[in-house]
């Protein structure tokens, strides 16, 4: 592997949309856990920890969206138009939910039960329409002379809708875990107690798609299956397992962070994975990044943005979260 | 029954979720602005009242600002979902563009609207200028990449077509393409006015009202002086905009302007008053014209010609009707604005700017006529530039994606019913706001909001309930 302008576009995407997945990923995961927790103020407290950060969480998926197009319009276009369902429900949620977030603080209080509804469902909608297009990726899609040939449905398998609602337990952890960083007393408790059951169904989750993908995809089968990569990648499962296995035990820890690093780790892992596995094809099963990629004076020009503006955005998101720090007590700061 | 097939229902789908979306980036860049200039005189002439109106629609801006974003995530999707085959063409050029764009708006965010939003009290005044200044900016080097990658599907240059796509090869001729100053300072003045059309009903709604009035006439005032200046300013780069486009889109004027066949020698071509577009008789129906007068505008000589739709293909020209009558009502809306800021001066002169009933009304019922005008003015350059996307190098059956009509009929249908529920219930939030009014005896010492913890740009609005 040598680092020429695709490869390094690649990492930029692929860090953008890990970004994504591990910041949006919790507080979609708030919403998700909302039919669990019916306590009017409990909810705002959940609300509450993400306020400051959710959109700024969002941004790193039209970062990614652009970038994408930018760099890969190829794979922009194919993927995008091959998954139009997947993505236009998630698009739906995600403005749902983005609107109901702010409106449930300024409702009327016979108002308030339908924006918490709509932030639940928005969540429901976003989550698994992403874990769905994971699933469809995987698989692969039909194309003809770089342009999507196959059908509209293409993105619809049984695969994919495990995918979904893999990653609602994904989101899920993560929320549940952040929570237990944010949260005190009962609600904490809660939190808590919601850890075990959930690491169990993920790490089901990520197994059986870590054993149905070689099944399904030649290439990744192998990679896999190939005595000289074995060593290199038979850490990646035995390192995820290890983690889930910390994170049972983070359950009832004095170190609130843990059980939420832990998360983390665990999910990078799979990421890493699934982006191992898949290299070099940016639109599986068979275009790489190099024949998606754009010309290098497009290649060149945008990354003279992302040097100079990526980390600024990184900097500012590490410091809104350390301003936000502690503990969410009460509700009153916000709305 | 109306045949529509896929792309006509992606086209539609466009034109509503964009339309949609321009008009919270454009008043976001009119408010930016004016918040910057009501800083400026509060720190220069320490008068409450500027301090008042400051904060009053920082809070709008705020609202404002959210449901940009939010409808703007669908547009950064919209392009492969719907133009898959325009995205693949293209997107060398416009991905990049597009990318400088959120990224200039993320940056702005990252540095410095929480500052301007919620530091009022954590940072200096200095500082806090200087942000609000810088937003300010922001937005207008977010509007200018958004209209670099227009202006260039207008007028392509810079480029080299490489296995049937698009590579850039000179990033300068790119950016700086010929209809790009134009549209640039075209919709700048529009935000600006649509803005200062929008803040001048709100003082003519409050004076009508009676209630807040100090604050309602300093709004109506500053907002007629704006008018005044600008209106007349945007007649002439619109001009020079129509200019520009005679000479690189010649089919799109002669839409705009409904002529259809070459002129005699020395007739010159007439300004079309009023006329119903035939496309299939190639030709007006029910005209009222003046002689000449379109030579005279468009050529600056009685007799000037200009090329007629006729001289292309009917599979060349636009949709004239829809140019046509979107051309007309922008440029009447002008003329109004015009009217408006003209009547303000007069009347201020006698003193009555304040008290006439008629004239306070006349500025509310033109409170949208601003937006109203943008979103016609865009259907022009729009529309008129059909049949192509890429203008001359990809026409628009060309771009799409392949979508069944059944996908694109239930999305479009949702599109509608989501954004109509949610940005109706935010644009009712605002209007709500804006009926409340602000604060009348503000001051920043007393203001707890401030002393809580900052959070969302919506957070920032506070005190009425949805």
């Amino acid at each position: 592997m040598h680092f020429d302008l695709p490869t390094i576009w690649a990492f930029v995407i692929g860090f953008g949309l890990m970004m994504y997945v591990f910041l949006d990923g919790f507080d979609l995961g708030i919403g998700l856990l909302f039919p669990f927790i019916k306590d009017k103020h409990e909810r705002d407290i959940m609300v509450n920890s993400v306020a400051p950060v959710w959109d700024g969480n969002e941004t790193w998926l039209v970062l990614g969206g652009a970038g994408l197009l930018a760099a890969f319009p190829v794979a922009y276009s194919v993927i995008l138009s091959a998954l139009y369902g997947p993505i236009l429900l998630m698009l739906f949620g995600l403005i749902l939910r983005g609107v109901a977030f702010e409106f449930r603080f300024k409702a009327t209080e016979s108002h308030r039960p339908m924006w918490d509804k709509l932030f639940f469902v928005g969540s429901l909608m976003a989550t698994f329409a992403q874990g769905v297009a994971m699933g469809a990726v995987i698989l692969g899609f039909q194309v003809k002379n770089f342009e999507f040939a196959g059908g509209g449905l293409d993105w619809l398998s049984p695969f994919s809708l495990f995918t979904g609602f893999s990653l609602l337990f994904a989101y899920g952890l993560l929320g549940v875990t952040w929570l237990v960083i944010k949260t005190e007393h009962g609600l904490q408790k809660k939190m808590r107690s919601l850890i075990k059951p959930l690491t169990l169904l993920l790490s089901a989750c990520m197994f059986i798609i870590s054993i149905y993908t070689p099944m399904v995809n030649e290439s990744v089968r192998d990679l896999w299956f190939n005595l000289s990569n074995i060593i290199y990648l038979v850490p990646l499962p035995i390192f995820t397992a290890t983690f889930a296995l910390l994170l049972m035990g983070a359950a009832h820890s004095k170190d609130e962070y843990r059980a939420f690093i832990c998360t983390l780790c665990m999910l990078f892992l799979g990421y890493l994975g699934l982006c191992v596995s898949l290299w070099p094809n940016i639109i599986p099963p068979s275009i790489t990044i190099y024949q998606a990629a754009a010309p290098t004076s497009s290649l060149k020009f945008t990354l003279v943005g992302v040097v100079f503006i990526v980390p600024v955005i990184l900097i500012y998101t590490f410091w809104s979260y350390r301003v936000f720090r502690g503990k969410v007590v009460d509700t009153d700061g916000y709305h | 029954m109306i045949d529509l097939n896929a792309i006509d229902l992606a086209r539609i789908q466009f034109a509503f979720t964009i339309s949609f979306h321009i008009i919270f980036p454009a008043i976001t860049i009119g408010l930016a602005s004016y918040l910057a200039v009501l800083e400026g005189l509060w720190l220069y002439t320490r008068k409450p009242i500027y301090m008042t109106l400051c904060r009053f629609w920082m809070k709008i801006f705020a609202v404002n600002f959210a449901m940009g974003v939010v409808s703007g995530i669908v547009m950064a999707y919209q392009f492969g979902t719907n133009w898959s085959q325009f995205s693949n063409f293209a997107g060398s050029i416009t991905g990049p563009l597009l990318s400088y764009e959120v990224m200039t708006a993320f940056f702005l965010e990252a540095g410095f609207l929480g500052v301007m939003l919620f530091g009022w009290k954590k940072v200096g005044e200095k500082l806090h200028f200087t942000s609000t200044i810088l937003v300010a900016i922001g937005t207008l080097i977010s509007m200018t990449w958004i209209l670099a990658s227009n202006s260039w599907m207008q007028t392509p240059q810079g480029y080299d077509i490489v296995d049937g796509r698009v590579v850039p090869v000179d990033w300068f001729e790119i950016i700086f393409n010929p209809s790009f100053p134009y549209r640039l300072v075209h919709m700048g003045l529009a935000a600006f006015l649509a803005t200062a059309l929008l803040v001048g009903a709100s003082g003519a709604f409050h004076l009508l009202k009676g209630s807040h009035t100090q604050v309602a006439k300093k709004m109506l005032s500053m907002a007629m002086w704006m008018l005044l200046i600008s209106a007349p300013l945007q007649v002439m780069v619109g001009d020079q905009h129509g200019l520009n486009t005679l000479e690189h889109q010649p089919i799109k004027v002669a839409a705009m302007e409904g002529h259809w066949h070459q002129a005699e020698k020395g007739e010159g071509v007439p300004l079309v008053l009023f006329g119903w577009p035939n496309m299939e008789k190639e030709r007006n129906d029910f005209a009222i014209e003046i002689p000449n007068v379109a030579s005279l505008i468009l050529t600056h000589s009685l007799d000037g010609d200009i090329p007629p739709l006729t001289s292309v293909p009917p599979e060349d020209r636009p949709y004239v009707p829809v140019v046509f009558f979107s051309f007309r009502i922008m440029v009447a809306l002008g003329i109004l604005m015009i009217v408006l800021a003209v009547t303000a001066l007069i009347l201020r002169k006698k003193g009555k700017i304040y008290e006439r009933k008629w004239f306070l009304r006349f500025c509310v019922a033109m409170g949208p006529s601003g937006l109203i005008a943008m979103l016609t003015g865009w259907v022009v350059t729009e529309t008129g530039r059909q049949p192509w996307v890429v203008y001359g190098l990809q026409r628009t059956v060309n771009a799409g994606s392949p979508n069944s009509i059944t996908a694109m009929s239930i999305s479009l249908l949702i599109f509608v019913l989501v954004y109509v529920c949610v940005f109706g219930v935010g644009v009712r939030y605002m209007l709500a706001l804006i009926s409340k009014g602000p604060a009348d005896d503000y001051s920043l010492e007393d203001d707890e909001h401030l002393n809580k913890r900052p959070a969302r740009p919506l957070s920032a609005a506070d005190g009425v309930e949805i």
